[in-house]
């Protein structure tokens, strides 16, 4: 329960007193007093009274209207509706239609009353959703807490973060450890462990123990902030659906208007007919003319479906990509990092005979040290952390020995590094030997035939794949392998391969099947990864079809003829990546939506739909929520067009009351906001 | 330059739609949006007119929805 604005009790209580005496004025017996006709002015009289304490405002205001040239509004219809049933009383053959009058403008009253209180609530519960908003930051000044504004925390700034408060702004923990409920931000109930060392992300609520936080965004780049803008904004990018309706309200009251004109004026002076009654049906028509059911319920749904949507951690970023994403009809993942958990880990290195496995890593991990690319920081993870057991159990004899010692990579050997997109890197790299290993495991360098001094001379180290070797004319064994593999050479000589495998996630075989349960004709994997490898996470996930080795623009391509088969069909095509590398294939997509986005401005910003937490079946989830929403719109847009489109059927052969047109009118109204307020709910 | 106002008893989505698009057409308006679901009023439009751009929209506003305040 919502408490009532000051505005909303005044109008209550100003509807009540209205109907109290509406109620005593119907009651008195006018005709027992008063001969005719004047009992019948007396009653003329006393229903004014409840008419303008009711309805003075709307007189007002439809008044307003006219000087202003706003004449199609509600208030002037209602006036215009009304004192025409009052007036009716200057025709002694009619029924008299005082009470009428008085009550359809309380009734009225009563509706936009529960209409205000309505909307008022579902805007509330929406903001009530979204409050993720932190009110201060605890900023450490000289040892002591002080609460200000999280606008005013600077980068660099450091914070304290008591249990039970929201975490006002990104940073890294630099004291103390707890658990982080994300549920606001992803929707995940499993709380978080964080401890120092660790990202933190505004938005989320600190739950047990009291977090020391260096701030790495001002407040207005931070996670939440970002958010809650987005959020705000999608109600701007207006749903196809929603520009029709607004489109539609712009003739449809002038059209009703006008009928109503002819209805009241032409039938009488054609035909004959008694005005009372053809004046009364365009009184109606009039009443019904007002098209704000449609123009508040509309939007009001997409707003709630995206309010739903993003405390399920599914940002959307605007009622046109809800819109799209209910049509869903092929959806086109990339493979690393969507579907795969993309932290690749080396698995094996295959050396050629005479090499040491341990040369191949500190090669190759000093030529990709400045990729991002997750395999290239396999590579580095690998040569700094040592390789998993099971992993160096392939590589056999002395190297054992040396994977297990952590080294460090040292960024001043690395010269010109070349990457080239959908191959690998070509990097200049002064002689590694020169690496001293962190824990001074000096042995390490035992048996390796390089030991030259170290120095200026750059050696040529090219990792990469197959393609990439071939087209600078080196020699290499091809390894058979469903893992990822990147061939190293130095100076043009194949030193050996490098094994790097990427686990599946979790859910990803349960979210493709999800997607075909809700009617995702066709899914499709792209990766650029090797066709072989892709092929088999494809089946083992159940992907309709797959296509590997693929270059970014290749990607794009393909999605290009994925789109064009689409053409001349209702069904959208959306593709789905980590947002890392594939902005183009986002953006053209029908819909893009990027994944494990939470804090990566990157994915936010190239994204329409931005997932929060890395799970692929937030996907379905996505498009459950999209056709609920949709659902509701068109439930919506039938009840309220098709009540006023009877109404003014009936009115017009006579069969309608005043009664009925308002219900017409603002009761449609209320029914549709409360249906718009279901679009809010998801059930998980 | 690009604001956002609080609105105050904007209480009619059709109205809001018929503000902002008296808005719009302003001199040296770039963008407006009224938003009847957040009771937000944003105004984007170029620097030196923007002062007489928020004056007229106050106008346009009080001519379509006098019960409603834009808090500036």
């Amino acid at each position: 329960m919502v408490a009532l604005t000051k505005k909303q009790k005044k109008h209550l209580k100003r509807i009540l007193v209205a109907l109290g005496l509406f109620l005593v004025v119907f009651a008195l017996p006018f005709e027992a007093w008063l001969p005719e006709p004047y009992a019948l002015y007396a009653e003329f009289a006393a229903f004014l009274v409840p008419y303008l304490i009711a309805g003075h405002d709307v007189l007002r205001k439809a008044g307003h209207g006219v000087v202003n040239g706003q004449v199609f509004d509600e208030n002037f219809l209602m006036s215009v509706a009304t004192i025409g049933a009052f007036a009716l009383v200057f025709f002694p053959e009619s029924d008299p239609h005082m009470a009428e009058g008085a009550a359809v403008m309380i009734f009225y009253q009563v509706g936009e009353w529960f209409q205000g209180y309505a909307v008022g609530k579902s805007r509330q519960s929406i903001a009530d959703m979204m409050d993720i908003a932190p009110e201060y930051a605890n900023l450490l000044v000289e040892g002591e807490l002080e609460e200000v504004d999280p606008d005013e925390v600077a980068v660099g700034d450091t914070i304290v973060v008591k249990p039970g408060e929201r975490i006002p702004l990104d940073g890294i923990i630099v004291a103390g450890s707890s658990q982080l409920d994300t549920a606001a931000l992803t929707g995940e109930s499993a709380p978080r462990a964080a401890e120092v060392g660790d990202q933190v992300i505004s938005g989320c609520v600190n739950l047990s123990g009291a977090l020391t936080v260096q701030v790495t965004k001002a407040y207005e780049d931070s996670t939440v902030a970002r958010i809650l803008e987005l959020v705000e904004n999608a109600s701007e990018r207006k749903a196809r659906t929603e520009s029709f309706i607004t489109r539609f309200a712009r003739y449809y009251t002038p059209i009703v208007t006008g009928c109503a004109l002819a209805l009241a004026v032409l039938p009488p002076l054609a035909a004959g007919l008694p005005w009372s009654d053809w004046v009364q049906r365009g009184l109606i028509f009039l009443v019904v003319s007002c098209p704000c059911a449609l123009v508040i319920s509309v939007p009001l749904s997409f707003f709630g479906g995206i309010g739903g949507a993003s405390r399920k951690g599914i940002l959307v970023k605007g009622g046109n990509y809800l819109e799209a994403l209910a049509k869903a009809d092929t959806v086109v993942f990339d493979k690393t990092g969507t579907l795969t958990t993309g932290s690749f880990a080396v698995t094996a290195v295959l050396p050629q005979s005479g090499v040491n496995p341990a040369e191949i890593l500190a090669w190759a991990a000093h030529a990709e040290s400045l990729s991002t690319h997750p395999v290239a920081q396999s590579v580095v993870r690998a040569f700094t952390d040592g390789v998993e057991e099971a992993a160096s159990a392939v590589a056999a004899g002395p190297a054992e020995r040396t994977f297990a010692v952590g080294k460090r990579i040292r960024s001043e050997l690395v010269g010109d590094v070349q990457e080239i997109s959908g191959q690998g890197v070509i990097a200049q790299v002064s002689d590694v030997f020169g690496i001293q290993p962190a824990d001074a495991g000096a042995d390490v360098l035992d048996g390796m035939q390089t030991s030259e001094a170290c120095g200026d001379t750059f050696h040529e180290i090219m990792v990469g794949n197959g393609k990439l070797l071939a087209a600078h004319n080196v020699v290499y064994d091809e390894v058979e392998s469903t893992g990822t593999v990147l061939y190293a050479a130095k100076d043009g000589v194949y030193l050996g391969a490098v094994v790097i495998s990427d686990a599946v996630k979790p859910d990803a075989q349960a979210a493709i099947a999800a997607l075909h349960e809700v009617g995702v004709r066709r899914t499709v994997m792209l990766s650029g990864d090797r066709p072989q490898v892709a092929e088999a996470v494809a089946a083992e996930l159940g992907v309709d079809e797959c296509q590997g080795g693929l270059l970014p623009q290749d990607k794009v391509q393909r999605v290009e003829d994925l789109l064009g088969e689409l053409q001349g069909t209702k069904g959208t095509l959306c593709f789905v990546g980590d947002g890392i590398n594939d902005a183009p294939v986002l953006t053209r997509a029908d819909v893009g939506i990027a994944m494990g986005a939470l804090g990566s401005d990157a994915a936010i910003e190239a994204a329409d739909v931005v997932l929060m937490d890395d799970k692929p079946s937030s996907i379905a989830l996505a498009v459950r929520i999209a056709r609920r929403t949709m659902a509701i719109v068109w439930q919506n847009i039938v009840i309220a067009l098709g009540v006023k489109l009877a109404i003014l059927a009936l009115a017009a052969v006579g069969f309608a009351t005043m009664w009925l047109a308002v219900f017409g009118d603002v009761g449609v109204c209320v029914i549709a906001v409360l249906n718009a307020m279901r679009a809010m709910r998801i059930r998980s | 330059m690009r604001k956002t106002y609080k609105l105050e008893d904007l209480c009619c989505a059709n109205c809001a739609a018929k503000i902002q698009d008296g808005i719009a057409k302003i001199d040296g308006v770039q963008k407006a949006s009224v938003n009847f679901l957040t009771q937000k009023f944003t105004l984007v439009a170029e620097d030196d007119k923007f002062e007489a751009a928020l004056q007229e929209s106050l106008r346009i506003f009080k001519k379509i929805e006098p019960d409603c305040t834009v808090i500036l």
